[in-house]
């Protein structure tokens, strides 16, 4: 039996931000996901936009919670080490009905407090970018819409959540909740958490979570977005995200930087049933690749380097589902789009405003607490390799071992350690970069499996999951 | 260490023979770096025989072609450095050297790329399904049994029908993996009859022609392959937790074109002339980097020219320059041509042509404008094996005549 006072039901971006914030605040809280490793379902996923949320609806909560996030997380990034390049964006019309809603969209920046957008002629789009295709016919840019490494960002709240005293709970599926006046008890496999109050930040179980506790406010459908990482000689093909117009007929799909050094395209948009499946296709992989040959025609001559799939836990309402049930001691966290990434501190103090306005007390006194230091993994941070002070501390810091993402030994052994130790091989990965490259394993996958293999103790088989 | 006076990157046959042959001539210091933590590319993890035919006239394992190969180089004086990758080569030849020791920038009199090529692996083939473990390229597969001893599974398919593909079976077997299905998108195999043979009916690993896969399957595992009969449009779901993708190899030119070398649409490697000289004057680029799933024995033979000339322009304290000579183009079902630059006044000995099908006998005529300059007989040619015509077809070309094409008769 652990006892606390906040259960966190998933452990994704939004989970941690709200597991770190409360366990600053001095609550007693266990951080529970189904899965074996922090932001292993929708938050890996991320195309790693740190938007402004110029185009989020004015008035909402994504609007204000957006907006105030994006000052939030690029001050906590600066203080972790993660990486955040200030590339801007740029909407670029390529018919008439695409020109003729920029103005509408800059109205609904102005509406969201954003003043710095400003909409270009042909030329200032072409001079910005000049190897976008032909007929591009003017642009709105977002200069502080920015890219930011997804992946640290969720490993650094639960790293300092897990300093700050929470208990992090991986590898538990919630199978049953039962709420009465002593609180919240949650059966898991191999234990039970017993919470004065919970938070359901189950992303795409969100509604599930919730229909446990008897609410039916939202349902999930997982919408399918999948992505093409190109290689990182694309890099220097575009300066900044490319966004699509959106009309009413597409969203269409982005063309951006990310911190690692390649280019995103992507994503789709496809509502499934399934909330398991983050497949590819071959519909999805050659829509894309039009839709990136019209924007940056170069672009689909570069070798592609990964091709991925995420689902968004998109629900009926366009706005995201905050919800107090001060009765219950119950706060549900549904419907965080792809924003969420930038909101997740933001929603973290939002939610904590709530439990406060409810009454809830923590049984300890606040914590002092620092953001981590978290690797460098962006290509505009000095990596381990370039770093000379490093690598005279210690060699392993200078042995090369995942070559195309310049990945030292030092880094993998690290990531098998700590805390937050990698339970995985995409665990490793995330923390790493290692194997994430254009040969995908061909030099060092094998290099990588021994050494991680060694570091965790575990066996290489189980690592790679071969049958018995 | 001081600087040395040429810096070969790349530890394979083609940088290691390169490296000897301007020891030999009497060049000091020869550095080979290579990132990797044991030198001699990628025959280490090839264990098969075969190796050393072209450029040895003997056949060795390819572990034994390799150790040969370091022997050789540093007995006759070459320094070779490992784990140390080269991050950039600037405009002014200073490169930088990162490794256990530290970051060092080396000033070379010349830097000579031999940094090998890869197999496209399953995203680079835009190959959709899901992203499960199990899924190999043959060089990630063979250290993977060979040089880690790492299990691998039970039942694979393996894509392709090159030399490659039968080397990949060969590996599955030893690491006590049974392969269910090649598969391979052309009309039939492009490996040696015999092998075919043996691999069909004495291992019972039925051959898929005119197939592709189209789709993975399996959450945390591999569990199934799709395989789409490319006539029929029919697909099967083949149960097998291991899938290796064979050839397809890409040049590994990420620094070659951080360096600014002119790279051909063809093979994605830099333009070259018969001694490796690239459009960068001081830069040579040899072996798999230039022609990309080459054998290991032309890749030496490669290195060996590219040695000799440096030696040679550099003790005759000669200016270096770039590759010289005409551009030399293929027209289909040619696909490409090495060297891709020749001087009519000193070809190459010969060019290598590789096609985009299979053909029979035929001829290869070389033209210049409108003007024939010369063919040669071809004997019958499979997709992405090299066929040589004697460069000397090029001799009746005009040195400002430009372009000089080969097409097939």
């Amino acid at each position: 039996m652990v006892e606390v006072d906040v259960a966190v039901v998933g452990a994704g971006v939004v989970g941690c931000a709200v597991a770190r914030h409360l366990a600053i605040d001095g609550a007693s809280v266990a951080l529970l996901d189904r899965a074996a490793d922090v932001g292993d379902g929708t938050s890996k996923a991320n195309t790693g936009v740190l938007h402004t949320g110029f185009d989020t609806e004015p008035g909402s909560l994504e609007s204000r919670l957006v907006a105030r996030g994006h000052g939030l997380l690029t001050d906590y990034a600066a203080a972790a080490g993660i990486a955040v390049e200030r590339t801007g964006a740029l909407l670029v019309a390529w018919d008439d009905e695409q020109e003729a809603a920029l103005p509408a969209l800059l109205a609904k920046a102005d509406a969201n407090g954003y003043a710095s957008a400003r909409l270009l002629d042909a030329a200032e789009v072409r001079s910005c970018e000049p190897h976008l295709g032909p007929g591009a016919r003017s642009g709105l840019s977002v200069p502080d819409e920015w890219v930011i490494d997804p992946w640290s960002v969720t490993l650094a709240f639960a790293t300092e959540a897990v300093g700050a005293g929470a208990r992090l709970l991986l590898a538990t599926p919630v199978e049953k909740i039962v709420s009465g006046d002593g609180g919240h008890e949650l059966e898991l496999p191999d234990c039970v958490v017993r919470a004065q109050w919970l938070v359901n930040a189950a992303g795409l179980g969100a509604d599930r979570i919730d229909a446990l506790l008897g609410h039916h406010d939202f349902t999930v459908t997982p919408r399918r977005g999948q992505l093409l990482v190109f290689d990182k000689l694309a890099r220097r093909l575009l300066c900044r995200i490319l966004l699509p117009v959106p009309t009413a007929r597409t969203k269409g799909v982005l063309v951006s930087p990310t911190t690692w050094g390649n280019v995103l395209l992507g994503p789709t948009a496809e509502d499934l049933e399934d909330r398991t499946d983050t497949a590819s296709t071959t519909g999805g992989i050659e829509g894309l690749l039009r839709a990136g040959r019209r924007v940056l025609p170069a672009l689909v001559d570069e070798e592609v380097t990964a091709v991925y799939a995420g689902l968004r836990s998109a629900t009926e309402h366009r706005d995201y589902q905050v919800r107090l049930d001060a009765g219950q001691r119950y706060v549900s966290v549904g419907g965080i789009r792809s924003t969420g990434l930038t909101s997740s501190l933001a929603v973290a103090e939002h939610v904590a405003g709530l439990l406060d306005g409810a009454g809830a007390g923590w049984s300890g006194p606040a914590v002092s607490s620092a953001p981590p230091v978290m690797p460098p993994l962006g290509e505009s941070q000095v990596r381990p390799l370039q770093d000379p002070d490093r690598i005279a501390s210690d060699p392993a810091y200078g042995t090369p071992l995942c070559h195309c993402e310049q990945v030292s030994r030092g880094e993998v052994r690290d990531a098998c350690h700590g805390a937050l130790a990698a339970a995985d091989l995409g665990g490793v990965r995330r923390r790493t970069r290692a194997m994430n490259g254009r040969c995908q394993g061909f030099y060092c996958g094998a290099e990588v499996v021994a050494l991680v293999a060694d570091e965790t103790g575990s066996d290489p088989g189980s690592l790679t999951r071969v049958p018995r | 260490m001081s600087d040395p006076a040429v810096l070969v990157v790349g530890s394979g046959p083609a940088g290691l023979t390169a490296a000897r042959e301007l020891a030999v001539a009497g060049v000091r210091p020869v550095l080979v770096v290579d990132r990797e933590v044991e030198a001699g590319g990628v025959p280490r993890h090839c264990d098969h025989t075969g190796f050393g035919l072209q450029d040895l006239r003997r056949s060795l394992s390819g572990p034994a072609y390799a150790r040969h190969l370091v022997r050789r180089a540093v007995g006759d004086g070459v320094a070779i450095r490992l784990s140390t990758t080269v991050t950039c080569v600037g405009d002014d030849g200073a490169a930088t050297l990162v490794g256990p020791g530290g970051i060092e920038v080396v000033h070379p009199r010349a830097v000579l790329l031999a940094t090998g090529a890869r197999e496209r692996p399953r995203s680079a083939r835009l190959v959709p399904g899901d992203r499960p473990a199990g899924v190999f390229t043959t060089g990630q597969l063979q250290q993977w049994v060979l040089l880690r001893q790492l299990p691998v599974g039970r039942r694979a398919v393996v894509v392709g029908a090159e030399h490659v593909a039968y080397s990949a079976v060969l590996t599955l077997r030893h690491a006590g993996v049974a392969t269910v299905a090649m598969v391979t998108e052309l009309p039939r195999h492009q490996t040696v009859g015999a092998f075919a043979l043996a691999t069909r009916v004495g291992l019972r690993v039925p051959l898929r022609t005119s197939s592709r896969v189209a789709g993975l399957h399996g959450h945390g595992r591999l569990e199934a392959v799709d395989v789409e009969d490319l006539l029929t449009g029919a697909v099967e779901r083949v149960a097998a937790d291991t899938v290796v993708f064979t050839g397809d190899w890409i040049p590994d030119h990420e620094l070659a074109r951080r360096c600014g070398l002119t790279v051909e649409r063809a093979t994605l490697g830099p333009r070259t002339d018969r001694w490796g000289r690239t459009s960068r004057p001081g830069l040579l680029a040899v072996g798999n980097l230039v022609h990309p799933g080459e054998t290991a024995g032309r890749a030496a033979l490669g290195g060996r020219d590219a040695g000799r000339w440096l030696g040679a322009d550099l003790s005759s304290g000669a200016t270096q320059v770039a590759a010289r000579g005409l551009p030399v183009t293929v027209a289909r079902p040619l696909a490409s041509v090495v060297p891709s630059v020749a001087d009519p006044g000193d070809p190459p000995r010969r060019l290598l042509l590789r096609t985009a099908e299979f053909t029979g006998r035929r001829l290869v005529v070389a033209r210049q404008g409108g003007r024939e300059l010369g063919r040669h007989g071809l004997r019958h040619s499979v997709p992405n094996r090299s066929l040589g015509v004697p460069g000397a077809i090029l001799r009746g070309a005009d040195p400002d005549g430009g372009t000089v094409e080969l097409s097939l008769a």
